[in-house]
């Protein structure tokens, strides 16, 4: 499958971008209009760490996508959604960092070293800046072998995610066992791949 | 649902007296504007002053809207809106509470035979979650404790523990076994008998709402939230320390006391602030939840780092 590239460039990218804008603005309008609920804060906070985690596994949905449906144009989308779930993961830090502690580097140290949830987040997202730092075009070849080696990390960080994910939920554990079975399948294509080869 | 729920109980005229000593009690102690519009009472009546309940706390009300739709009630459901949108299934009237163990007047009673003798009375009390938020409650109710004396528990009363109704028709989230159903808390015999200890039957003057665990809940400011069982259809006085359901769920973060402590974080939740809900900034979380006067003299001598 082609899509005619002034398509892919002038209607398929750009209509991508807004979609991948819309939870925040959702959120963005929530607090304008105070729709979200009794406790608007925590829900913006767990709101940004889903689609931070959505966007992050649907990064890695690029590459075997494109091979099913034979669509090589999608790899150029990749850094997109890359920028985007970093730019969730962010907002979603910065929501914690704000709204939960309001600044207070003492209480937040104290927190990421006590609460082991929170200390695996910090790793996923401390961990993920280096990739969106070079996903530049000039970086990617700068870097050259190196930079594919640099974004295998994209593996960990999901797994960090998740399990960061898990160990959040009191009880009900529905949510992150789909998101395991989802990361689940993406990994094992990698690994079936490698193994192939 | 609550309209009908009080007309169906006209026909009685105990409980209706009872309701109309939920009204009157919190129209003579509510305080401001926004409660009157809250409730739809005439406003010269919602600020007429009256005695208030020396337990009471004045910090500002919770919205009735938030305290009825944010809500952790399991039995409908593990998400905050679930409770609000799934407990209309819950039938309240009749209601039967079955009153057993070491006690000398056991049996079945209907809850409008218990509620015959008390006399309900308003407590604004502030209620803390161990999730990290809180509210502060206007609820109505009546001391535990008036209900124990008269089932008259024996001397190996140590402890007593309640149970929520468990009927997966009426309560949709028991059809999953999230918690190990019915749901079942305790409390120590001393902690039941503290004048703090309520058995709510209202909130804001009114009758409670499903998802706020009507028609008969236990009411314990002192402890995390979900120490203060909802729906209540079982009180069990016995010998034995009773393990509360969320102990039993996982023991590493729940214990038998789960009494509000800043000092003994949990591992998902800093317990030395909470988020007040309808305000942006935390505050700081109190030892007891600020009732450290009324009930630290329960605990002399414990070590709440093992007891938690
Ligand atoms: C790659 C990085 C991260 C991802 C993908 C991520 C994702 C998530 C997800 C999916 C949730 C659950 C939301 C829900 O319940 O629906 C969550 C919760 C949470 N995350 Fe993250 N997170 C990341 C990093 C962090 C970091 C660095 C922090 C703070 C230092 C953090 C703080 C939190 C907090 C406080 C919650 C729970 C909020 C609550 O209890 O209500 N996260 N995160």
């Amino acid at each position: 499958m082609q899509i005619p590239e002034p398509y892919f460039t002038r209607l398929f990218k750009p209509v991508l971008f807004i979609l991948l804008l819309l939870p925040a603005l959702y959120y963005a309008y929530g607090i304008w209009q105070d729709t979200l609920g009794a406790n608007p804060l925590e829900a913006i906070i767990r709101g940004l760490g889903d689609w931070g985690l959505r966007i992050l596994l649907l990064t890695l949905l690029v590459s075997p996508l494109r091979r099913i449906i034979n669509c090589p144009q999608l790899l150029r989308t990749r850094r997109m959604l890359g920028l985007y779930a970093y730019f969730y993961v962010v907002l979603h830090l910065l929501g914690y960092l704000w709204f939960d502690q309001f600044f207070d580097w003492e209480e937040i140290w104290f927190d990421i070293l006590e609460r082991p949830f929170i200390t695996i987040g910090m790793a996923a997202v401390i961990l993920l800046t280096p990739l969106a730092v070079t996903s530049t075009k000039g970086m990617i070849r700068r870097l050259g072998k190196n930079w594919k080696r640099l974004h295998s990390l994209v593996y960990p960080i999901s797994i960090l995610a998740i399990i960061h994910f898990w160990m959040m939920v009191k009880l009900d554990i529905r949510e992150p066992v789909i998101y395991s079975i989802l990361l689940a399948i993406l990994l094992s294509e990698r690994l079936y791949r490698k193994i192939k080869t | 649902m609550l309209i009908l729920k009080n007309k169906d109980l006209t026909d009685n005229d105990v409980t209706d007296f009872d309701i109309y000593q939920n009204r009157r009690k919190f129209m003579k102690n509510a305080a401001g504007v926004g409660i009157a519009a809250a409730t739809g009472l005439p406003l010269i009546e919602a600020n007429a002053k009256a005695v208030k309940s020396p337990y009471s706390t004045n910090e500002k009300l919770t919205d009735y809207e938030d305290i009825t739709s944010y809500c952790n009630f399991y039995e409908f459901g593990t998400g905050k809106s679930d409770p609000a949108n799934n407990a209309h299934t819950l039938v309240t009237s009749p209601w039967t509470v079955t009153v057993e163990g070491e006690c000398e007047k056991p049996g079945k009673y209907n809850l409008e035979d218990l509620l015959k003798t008390v006399s309900i009375e308003e407590r604004i009390y502030r209620f803390r979650c161990v999730e990290g938020w809180s509210m502060v409650i206007p609820w109505m109710g009546f001391p535990l404790a008036d209900l124990i004396k008269r089932m008259k528990p024996t001397s190996k009363a140590k402890y007593v523990y309640f149970e929520t109704l468990h009927d997966p028709k009426q309560m949709p989230g028991q059809k999953r076994a999230v918690l190990d159903w019915p749901y079942t808390e305790g409390l120590r015999m001393d902690e039941a008998m503290n004048p703090l200890t309520l058995l709510g039957t209202g909130i804001y003057g009114k009758d409670l709402l499903n998802q706020n665990g009507a028609p008969l809940r236990l009411v314990v400011p002192w402890k995390y939230g979900f120490k203060s069982i909802k729906s209540i259809v079982k009180i069990h006085f016995s010998e034995t320390q009773p393990v509360n359901s969320w102990q039993k769920a996982n023991k590493n973060e729940y214990g038998f006391f789960s009494n509000v402590n800043p000092q003994v974080s949990h591992p998902r939740w800093s317990q030395r602030k909470e988020r007040r809900i309808g305000q942006f900034r935390k505050i700081k979380t109190q030892m007891f939840n600020g009732y450290e006067k009324q009930v630290a003299a329960l605990y002399k001598g414990m070590d709440l780092k093992k007891h938690y």
